[in-house]
């Protein structure tokens, strides 16, 4: 008896997992859908699910209209060089924190996460300003440094997180054994910490990926990402939904690919320390 | 060897990255909408004529307006050429920070803008951006269901003839709206609109001593008006509808009556996208008998910024872009109907284009829109949507958010006028006026 309703609740769970899923994924697969509709399907009320004349028209006017191919570069270069970035001086900042905390850390730790409370535009001017002075605007270099600096609170605080659940004991033991600070840490706290590290770098890979405010405002033609092709179907004067969706499609396609295939390292991370 | 080879291609390479750094580029920041993107299709054909480059960045209007804004009061120099419209032109130019238009070659006909056009992208009658295309508002209609209620538009309507038509086109049944109208929040969406509208009404934004007029009754007489016909003729969730949302009910065949830009006569006529094709009328937009009708005056103009590297070429892509032979060659290969409109007299001249249905309508719309004397009252500032100050489109959105508040049922006329009138002041008053 135990055992059914232990089987009717999994499955229940299960159901429920799959309707929340679903419910998440939705907006996403309506604008998937909407880039094979017309204009006037994409409009049509009540709302057409299936049943429509599937078109590659909108793809193929994307295609004609916009050089896709130079704005994926740009959006491959600035999210990765700005995770990497962001990794290489999170890694010893959260070491510090984790394993050799002051009683300043915890203060540290919240300033640098009340850097994320203020509004990006509060200090777009200044920041253009720095741009224009240092012949950054419309550079991938410039956007890798800005957008490493808006993650960086996240990469510190999550792998200070990570590094939290290493025994001290174990570095300890390495530095017994004559490991330097740079060995401790790439040869033995690294290894330890990929999970979490993996993990880190995934999100931040997306979140700058998506990072929408500063790589539209910092750049022109020559750095512009997938956000800006995006923006440049989008309307306040005139239905151009469908194709707007296929530029959507376009440029969530990489990073949607990436997520399906790193899911499980995704969740892992996301969860770490959630439940001891 | 390999060192020898590699050292040739280096310099080979140098030499071709050295050659294409001297061709001449220029760089535009544009709208997306179908007349921006129709000229991006000819831009070869000036590249071939002129042997300059063009680099498009086009972005959403309101991303555009912030990001031309930063650009141009920085000094970034990112753009050669930016679209911009009848707020910020005579701003700008004031400034000091738009290259003035003079100097246009003859055959470019200066002459031949139409004069409201001309006027609202000039500062003491100087030029200082080239209309690409122009607009005004007038009212779309559908002319079955008209004629079912039993009514005749008139060509110069009255808002209570509307009001009426409007409840007698209305099918809850059958899902028609008797009229749609813009109501969301944002300067240029639905306070574009209700400005325009309280224009007809004898309101004002400002008296002559820039005193915020929000605590007159004629802002009274306009929101109540509008939020009683709205109430009983308009669209569900009004409150959030701007132009695309009215533009998609109009053409599914939801609306009896929509007042909106003279530009959306094209979309609603098209039989691809529109379900109603083949019964829309236009009308001027509607007044009050005061004297004042309830239509704007907007404009999508090309402005050079100052201290652009590129001015020659620059001028020389907007004499192209907004002249009669690229019109001309819009109306060999796509039609009259697809052409900028609202931009040139000669035009509206065109026995060809005036066979366009709403050609009529739109040029009446756009003589009759005064930008400066729009109001019955007199006010301080040039604009009919908007009054030309830096400061307005800050206030104008955060009003027209209170107005959306009371569309949406969360707090009356009278709450939303004395928070519009309390916080306009204060702005004013920061400001300096």
């Amino acid at each position: 008896m135990a055992r059914a309703v232990t089987t009717r609740r999994k499955s229940l769970n299960t159901a429920l997992a799959w309707a929340v899923g679903l419910l998440i994924f939705f907006p996403i697969l309506w604008t998937i859908l909407t880039s094979f509709k017309t204009e006037a399907q994409a409009i049509a009320s009540p709302p057409l699910f299936l049943n429509f004349n599937w078109t590659l028209e909108n793809y193929a006017i994307v295609q004609e209209r916009s050089d896709y191919m130079r704005f994926l570069w740009n959006s491959v270069i600035i999210a990765g060089g700005s995770t990497v970035l962001g990794v290489i001086i999170a890694v010893p900042a959260a070491w510090a924190m984790a394993f050799v905390p002051s009683k300043r850390t915890k203060d540290i730790l919240l300033w640098m996460l009340s850097t994320k409370m203020l509004p990006a535009v509060g200090v777009l001017y200044p920041i253009y300003l720095l741009f224009i002075r240092l012949g950054l605007l419309d550079t991938r270099g410039g956007l890798v440094v800005v957008l490493m600096l808006i993650n960086l609170p996240i990469i510190v605080w999550m792998l200070y997180t990570y590094f939290r659940e290493i025994p001290g004991e174990i570095l300890e033991a390495a530095r017994m054994d004559g490991a330097t600070l740079k060995e401790e840490i790439l040869y033995v706290l690294t290894p330890m910490a990929i999970p979490g590290i993996a993990s880190t770098v995934l999100l931040n890979f997306i979140l700058a990926w998506n990072e929408a405010f500063w790589t539209l405002n910092l750049t022109a033609v020559d750095a512009a990402p997938l956000t800006a092709f995006i923006a440049s179907y989008s309307s306040p004067e005139g239905l151009f939904f469908a194709k707007l969706s296929a530029a959507s499609t376009m440029a969530i396609a990489p990073i949607l690919i990436l997520g399906w295939f790193s899911q499980k390292q995704l969740v892992r991370g996301l969860t770490f320390g959630a439940v001891k | 060897m390999y060192l020898k080879h590699a050292l040739r291609a280096a310099t080979a390479l140098t030499f071709v990255a050295t050659a294409a750094a001297h061709a001449q580029s220029i760089t535009i920041a544009t709208v997306n909408n179908g007349d921006m993107i129709r000229m991006q299709g000819y831009t070869d054909k000036f590249t071939e004529a002129t042997g300059v480059e063009v680099e498009w960045v086009t972005l959403e209007e309101n991303v555009l307006r912030q990001r031309v804004t930063t650009d141009i009061t920085t000094k970034g120099g990112q753009f050669d050429i930016m679209t911009i419209g009848m707020y910020e032109t005579p701003i700008w130019g004031a400034n000091g920070w738009l290259v003035p238009l003079d100097g246009l070659s003859e055959d470019y006909d200066v002459g031949d803008i139409l004069p409201a056009m001309s006027g609202g992208l000039s500062h003491e009658g100087t030029l200082y951006a080239a209309p690409f295309y122009g607009e005004s508002s007038m009212i779309m209609y559908r002319t079955d269901l008209m004629e079912k209620a039993g009514m005749e538009m008139p060509e110069a309507p009255s808002w209570q003839f509307i009001k009426e038509a409007a409840a007698a086109m209305t099918d809850r049944d059958a899902d028609i709206n008797g009229i749609c109208l813009r109501g969301k929040a944002g300067w240029g969406e639905g306070g574009a609109f209700i400005t325009a509208m309280s224009n007809s009404f004898g309101a004002r934004w400002f008296d002559e001593d820039w005193k915020p007029q929000f605590d007159q009754p004629e802002w009274a007489d306009t929101l109540n008006f509008y939020v009683e016909m709205m109430s009983e003729s308009g669209p569900a969730g009004y409150a959030t509808n701007g132009f695309n949302e009215n533009l998609s009910l109009f053409q599914q065949g939801k609306c009896g009556m929509w007042i909106d830009a003279t530009v959306a006569a094209s979309f609603v006529t098209n039989p691809t996208d529109s379900t109603v094709a083949d019964s829309v009328g236009f009308a001027l937009a509607p007044d009050t008998g005061l004297g004042k009708r309830s239509n704007w005056l907007w404009a999508w103009a090309l402005a050079i910024p100052a201290g652009t590297q590129q001015e020659d070429a620059a001028k020389q892509f907007i004499e192209w872009a907004t002249s009669k032979d690229y019109i001309e060659l819009v109306a060999e290969n796509e039609g009259w109907a697809n052409v900028p409109p609202g931009a040139r007299t000669s035009l509206y001249e065109n026995p060809e284009y005036q066979k366009v249905p709403f050609a009529k309508m739109t040029l009446d719309s756009i003589l009759s829109a005064d930008p400066n004397n729009p109001t019955v009252k007199p006010v301080p500032y040039v604009g009919i949507q908007f009054a030309a100050i830096p400061e307005f489109a800050g206030i104008a959105t955060q009003v027209s958010q209170e107005f959306s508040a009371v569309y949406a049922g969360q707090q009356t006329v009278e709450e939303a006028l004395a928070k519009a009138q309390a916080f306009t002041a204060e702005e004013m008053e920061a400001a300096g006026y």
